[in-house]
């Protein structure tokens, strides 16, 4: 079954560029350009997987996750920005994404990410496995919960791998595990991020708004 | 309209348009039907002339409503401190009886000018705390400015104006009056002097809200053409560079890889622009930063995506210098000989150690089956890294790509 997409975005070339690229792949059943309409359309439609821009006016991506979440918690976020800026990723990811995607992704690229958001997995880029490694490497700092604020060294090898350009079968290969156990990994790292209350995540992340 | 212009006393009101201090004279001249001018120049000339123009001015300026509105600054005042009639009853009668204390214990210029000196200063002290209430926000923004400018802390907020104010006209007018009373000689010019100082004090005390909103007025004015000087700096970097490449690219449809190669390098520029920031300089340049350019130069090169992400940072020194540049040589061959549009640079900086990984997903080839007589892979890379105490690996099987790890 092809999933549900909403497109988030305020430049209408750029929804139209994204559904012409993803083409026959996915069913796109809305699109809208503000974060007010598109909490409303996005509660009203339910879509599997909502494309969203991490730079809006009115709060940005973030805001759209934030208010849908509550009332909608199996409806699932993608973010896909043209920022690099750690600030926008890590707040987005923290706030309920599944994952980011940059806006240079290719079509096919993006169907499977996709389709992987839509079937429960995380997608991460490059960049976000190298933001990730970078905000839980600085400053370890004593921490609330060390289950939570600490990466295991399984992880942080799966990222290391993701960030040096690695699809996920091929660091499965690489690590010989299964496909399966880096998607287990990856998904334990982003509930570690989003769930994580260390502060120097933010501020790290703040700090690192130049990338 | 008609109502407004019509000359009539009844409908006298001081006039928000033809103002200089209170609009007395413009409204004054509006309503007996002649030039704001003619009446201007009567009350200066009954100002000099024994100060009854001043007199005359800030009475009409506390009895005249404003335009638009239906009471005058005495009434509003009257109005708005109904409440606390007896404490300012209460006040007075202290001040009251606190002046004719004075005046029993002989220090006393004389009652002709206290009496009048008295009521006027009352009478501004009205005129300034009404006209004070409209504006007190803005007056406290402008506190706040002149606290944030670090400006000297007298100039904190509207009461220490005030104060200041005050106490810098009695200083001048006692001061005044104490060197005429010591020098008897000039006890004719006294008077006048000491009226003029009055009239001075109070013009300062009256006109205090109008050169605060001048100053205001002023700094918006500064801020706004700091915004336009701004705005006129985006318009022309965009000028320069991005409508040049949009044009370039109109040009070029038909060549998708020069489309391509030039959209990303003014991606790079617009970004570099856009987040510049102070460790950018060059004297101050580090490992990421270097690579990054090192990855444009080769996207420019070789029309390929050279994709960098940093772990850790580390400024330059002459031997990431050569990581560096052996990362560049690699990535040169990954764009040359992979086949992948597509080259992941991934560089870390963990325990004092630097590594550098550059990996493409293209064609892949036998190491061993390279000819000893190409020299690309071998010197450029394996041995610089060693001759700076660092290794590099080079792994990849025909079909696999390529990936070459550089640790320093």
């Amino acid at each position: 079954m092809k999933p549900k997409v909403f497109l988030v975005d305020d430049h209408e070339l750029f929804r139209k560029g994204v559904r012409a690229e993803l083409g026959d792949a996915v069913d796109v059943v809305g699109e809208a350009s503000e974060v007010d309409a598109a909490v409303e359309m996005i509660l009203e439609r339910r879509p599997d997987v909502v494309l969203l821009d991490v730079h809006m006016p009115d709060g940005g991506g973030r805001a759209v996750v934030q208010r849908v979440v509550p009332k909608a918690p199996e409806v699932r976020f993608l973010a896909l920005s043209v920022s690099d800026a750690a600030e926008d990723v890590i707040g987005v990811i923290r706030a309920g994404a599944r994952g980011y995607v940059t806006k240079t992704i290719s079509g096919p690229e993006l169907a499977d990410a996709i389709r992987r958001v839509a079937d429960g997995d995380v997608v991460f880029s490059r960049r976000l496995a190298g933001f990730v490694l970078d905000a839980f490497a600085a400053s370890p700092g004593p921490s609330a919960d060390p289950d939570l604020d600490q990466l295991t060294a399984r992880e942080q090898e799966v990222l290391r791998l993701i960030a040096r350009g690695y699809p996920y079968k091929a660091v499965a290969r690489e690590l010989t595990i299964s496909a399966r156990t880096v998607e287990t990994h990856v998904s334990s790292v982003l509930h570690k991020l989003q769930l994580s209350n260390r502060h120097d995540l933010t501020r790290w992340a703040n700090e690192r708004r130049i990338v | 309209m008609s109502t407004e212009t019509r000359p009539s006393l009844r409908r006298l009101r001081r006039s928000g348009t033809e103002r200089i201090l209170g609009g007395v004279c413009g409204g004054l001249a509006r309503s007996l039907g002649i030039d704001p001018l003619v009446v201007r120049v009567a009350v200066v000339a009954l100002t000099v002339a024994g100060g009854t123009g001043a007199l005359l001015y800030v009475l009409a300026w506390l009895l005249l409503p404003a335009d638009g509105t239906d009471r005058s600054l005495a009434h509003a005042a009257v109005r708005d401190r109904g409440t606390n009639l007896g404490e300012v009853l209460a006040i007075a009668s202290i001040v009251l009886g606190v002046i004719l204390l004075v005046r029993g214990t002989g220090i006393w210029f004389n009652d002709a000018l206290v009496w009048p000196l008295l009521l006027a200063g009352v009478g501004l002290a009205v005129i300034w705390r009404q006209a004070g209430d409209d504006d007190r926000s803005s007056l406290l923004r402008v506190g706040d400015r002149l606290r944030r400018s670090d400006m000297t802390p007298d100039l904190r907020s509207r009461r220490a104006a005030l104060a200041r104010i005050a106490v810098g006209v009695l200083l001048v007018v006692s001061g005044v009056g104490a060197f005429l009373a010591a020098n008897d000689a000039f006890s004719a010019v006294r008077q006048g002097v000491l009226a003029s100082a009055a009239i001075v004090g109070g013009l300062a005390l009256i006109t205090g809200p109008f050169w605060v909103r001048m100053g205001r007025d002023l700094a918006d004015e500064r801020r706004q053409r700091i915004r336009s000087e701004e705005r006129a700096d985006m318009a022309a970097h965009l000028h320069d560079s991005v409508l040049q490449t949009l044009a370039l690219i109109q040009r070029n449809a038909d060549d998708p890889r020069a489309v391509v190669t030039m959209a990303r390098r003014q991606e790079r520029e617009l970004r570099g622009w856009l987040f510049r920031n102070e460790v950018d300089q060059p004297g101050a340049e580090t490992l990421a930063a270097a690579l990054s350019r090192a990855g444009a130069e080769v996207e420019g090169l070789h029309g390929v995506t050279v994709d960098v992400v940093a772990v850790g940072d580390l400024p330059l020194d002459d031997r990431l210098r050569a990581l560096v540049a052996a990362a560049r040589e690699a990535m040169v061959n990954a764009a040359k000989w992979s086949g992948d549009r597509n080259v992941s640079v991934y560089a870390e900086v963990r325990d004092g150690e630097a590594s550098v990984f550059v990996r493409d997903w293209g064609a892949g080839f036998d190491l061993d089956a390279v000819a000893p007589d190409r020299h690309g892979v071998r010197e450029s890379i394996i041995d610089r890294m060693a001759r700076h105490g660092g290794k590099a690996a080079v792994r990849t099987s025909p079909g696999e790509g390529t990936e070459v790890e550089l640790r320093i």
